[in-house]
């Protein structure tokens, strides 16, 4: 029990917390990424495919060019044409978004095995590292957050862009009004599905980069299936933090936690420590479970505060196809 | 119709022929070799020989979750749901058929039929689970589902490292064999294939077949999954349905474990699923739910899986070929539909204005 205590209380140094902080960049993308996409009211199912085969993309551009930055690009365009299929199979042949990305997520998934075959234990030009000059010296938060390289403050800003888009501005309004009442947008002289295309490509250029993120800072080079389940766990995170960027986001950090947490458990409790890293997906059940549950939500009915921090039901029409006619 | 029919199957097997050319090419090999190797590599000629006999009970003991998955997906996709709970279903059912295969001593025969059971049993309650989420909980039952799918992923490894360890060594490989009486009997002493188990994949593509065809409660379950609110209010009690057939797709797919760890495997792995469930997923997209259609597709999918798995040695070639032509072909047939009625659609428009101006 002790060797538990300790682990526990390891976490809370500032070099665990700054790891923590720097490991979380794939995961913001591509949480990001398909939270716009999703609350436009197109579910990216394929994100745990499209991400590998976008980290597959940039890796080999940057391995191949020498440039860590042209591979950013590459991934997000992979990114931006797995997303643009499922649009358009939706939106334009009224298949199943779901189905859709299933597929996808199949495909692309081997397509990043095959290709990257012979890519396997190579190692490409890493992100430079990037500390902020005198934010870096602040005590504690110079070293959690300012110590890091430009695709971790990159990462933190997505979040904070997101945010501020979605809630703060006219735009993200719509967008939101697009995934909630598509009918209603539609009224309003809102172009329905072209804003769907849009947010999903944005999404998809989001989950992309969160690909290139991983093979080109987190874990530098490329192996069999290096971003394996990375894509659930979004998925999971992205209802776990019900659709909200910021709550998304903590969701991101929580799991990075755990996973620190489990690394340190490994010597004493080799089997806990297996096992920790899939209690996101109990996690999100339950947070399913209990935001879902009919006596919570009429009392929190009463309390706007905490119902606008508790409460999160999906995008109204999510999933759903709409068409203007 | 038939040219339409034809034009259906033509694009995507056309598709797959010219991207899988362009992908060995692209991987610089001749792309003839490879093909050939994965049709020699799963159902080689003469069967009879000793080594490809084997090949042939590797690729039918592959067909037969991937077959009993996709038999059992037909119920819950006419109902509706999106069961991509399936692999934990399939898991748990190989947790459930190992813990009889361990723990409990029999004759032979009582043995096999109770880890057949067994594994029914477990991924019907895992299945459940999805099931009440859904309609008790408001979980949507894919989210549910992929996460019992991790969750008993993780059951899976814990029981292999920990409590089911090998004795002796440390290992994450897997846990000990499984004693000889409860493996599933098989045709000749070194091959895997198991007539039982034929026998009850093809029982259950008949069972869900007749299901559809001849049932008030499969009628019933085709309403559910049609349109809910009014099968609700013509007094279909829809939730019962919906957790039925969550029900039935867990059996099969558990009884799919049991194949995979007593038939297969002969112990518990931790990757016991294969990835079987999702494959059926594809197999069943791909068979547009038609139950006797599963039967070649599954066929076809266990002949690049086992066949590709030969790649890698013989060829150099990475053997997740296989898996692109799977998600090719799919892909390509599920685009190739949806634009043909994208296309017959904008012709019956054009047509109806031409008739009114």
């Amino acid at each position: 029990m002790s060797g538990v205590l300790n682990a526990f209380g390891d976490m809370f140094d500032t070099a665990t917390i700054a790891s923590i902080v720097a490991a979380a960049s794939p995961l913001l993308f591509a949480a990001m990424g398909e939270t716009i996409s999703e609350k436009a009211g197109v579910i990216n199912l394929s994100v745990d495919g499209s991400m590998m085969l976008a980290a597959l993309a940039g890796f080999v551009v940057a391995f191949e060019t020498d440039s860590v930055w042209l591979g950013f690009p590459a991934a997000a365009a992979v990114g931006v044409v797995v997303a643009l299929a499922i649009a358009f199979g939706n939106i334009k042949l009224s298949l199943n978004q779901v189905a859709v990305g299933f597929v996808l997520f199949a495909l692309s998934t081997e397509l990043s095995r095959f290709l990257g075959s012979s890519y396997v234990g190579r190692r490409p030009v890493a992100v430079p590292a990037w500390d902020i000059p005198g934010l870096s010296s602040i005590p504690f938060f110079g070293r959690v957050f300012f110590d890091h390289n430009v695709l971790v403050y990159a990462s933190l800003l997505t979040v904070m862009a997101t945010y501020l888009f979605m809630y703060k501005t006219r735009r993200g309004l719509e967008l939101q009004g697009v995934g909630e009442r598509p009918e209603a947008a539609h009224a309003r002289g809102i172009a329905v599905n072209r804003l769907r295309y849009i947010y999903t490509a944005i999404g998809g250029a989001l989950i992309g980069i969160g690909g290139a993120a991983f093979t080109l800072d987190v874990k530098l080079g490329w192996s069999d299936r290096p971003t394996r389940n990375f894509g659930w766990i979004v998925l999971a995170i992205v209802i776990f933090g019900g659709w909200h960027p910021l709550r998304a986001a903590f969701g991101v950090f929580l799991f990075g936690a755990l996973q620190a947490f489990a690394l340190n458990l490994q010597p004493e409790f080799p089997s806990l420590s297996q096992v920790l890293p899939s209690i996101p997906f109990p996690a999100m059940i339950l947070a399913l479970v209990i935001v879902n549950w009919k006596a919570l939500r009429t009392w929190l009915d009463r309390y706007p505060f905490l119902r606008a921090v508790l409460r999160s039901d999906p995008p109204t029409a999510i999933g759903t196809r709409f068409e203007a006619d | 119709m038939s040219l339409s029919r034809l034009r259906n199957a033509a694009i995507p097997v056309g598709v797959v022929l010219v991207s899988t050319v362009g992908l060995l090419i692209l991987a610089g090999t001749n792309p003839w070799d490879p093909l050939r190797l994965i049709v020699e590599g799963s159902v080689g000629w003469p069967p009879f020989e000793d080594g490809t006999a084997n090949k042939v009970g590797d690729t039918f003991m592959v067909w037969v979750p991937i077959v009993l998955a996709s038999a059992g997906l037909i119920v819950t996709f006419s109902a509706g749901m999106w069961n991509i709970g399936i692999e934990g279903q399939i898991i748990m059912g190989a947790i459930a058929a190992s813990f009889v295969a361990r723990e409990v001593s029999a004759s032979r025969p009582v043995l096999v039929l109770l880890t057949i059971l067994a594994g029914a049993v477990g991924g019907l309650l895992w299945g459940l689970l999805v099931g009440v989420l859904r309609t008790a909980g408001g979980v949507n039952e894919i989210f549910g589902g992929l996460g019992l799918d991790f969750v008993a992923v993780s059951l899976t490894t814990y029981l292999i490292i920990d409590p089911w360890r090998r004795s002796g060594v440390a290992s994450t490989s897997g846990t000990d064999p499984f004693p000889t009486d409860a493996l599933l009997p098989t045709l000749g002493a070194t091959s895997r294939l198991s007539p039982l188990m034929i026998v009850i994949a093809l029982l259950a593509v008949v069972g869900v077949w007749l299901l559809f065809r001849g049932t008030l409660y499969g009628l019933r379950l085709k309403a559910v999954g049609r349109n809910r609110t009014s099968s609700f209010l013509m007094g279909i009690p829809t939730n019962r349905y919906l957790l039925g057939s969550f029900m039935i797709c867990g059996a099969l797919a558990g009884i799919a474990g049991t194949s995979q760890a007593t038939g297969f495997h002969f112990r518990l792995i931790p990757a016991i699923s294969g990835n079987y469930g999702f494959l059926a997923i594809l197999v069943v997209l791909l068979a547009r739910s038609r139950a006797f259609w599963i039967v070649p597709i599954s066929f076809f999918f266990a002949m690049i899986a086992v066949g590709s798995s030969q790649l890698d040695l013989r060829l150099d070639l990475s053997s997740t070929l296989g898996g692109v032509l799977q998600g090719v072909l799919v892909l390509s047939a599920m685009f190739g539909l949806g634009w043909g009625a994208y296309r017959a659609r904008a012709r019956a428009v054009a047509s109806m204005s031409e008739d009114g101006g």
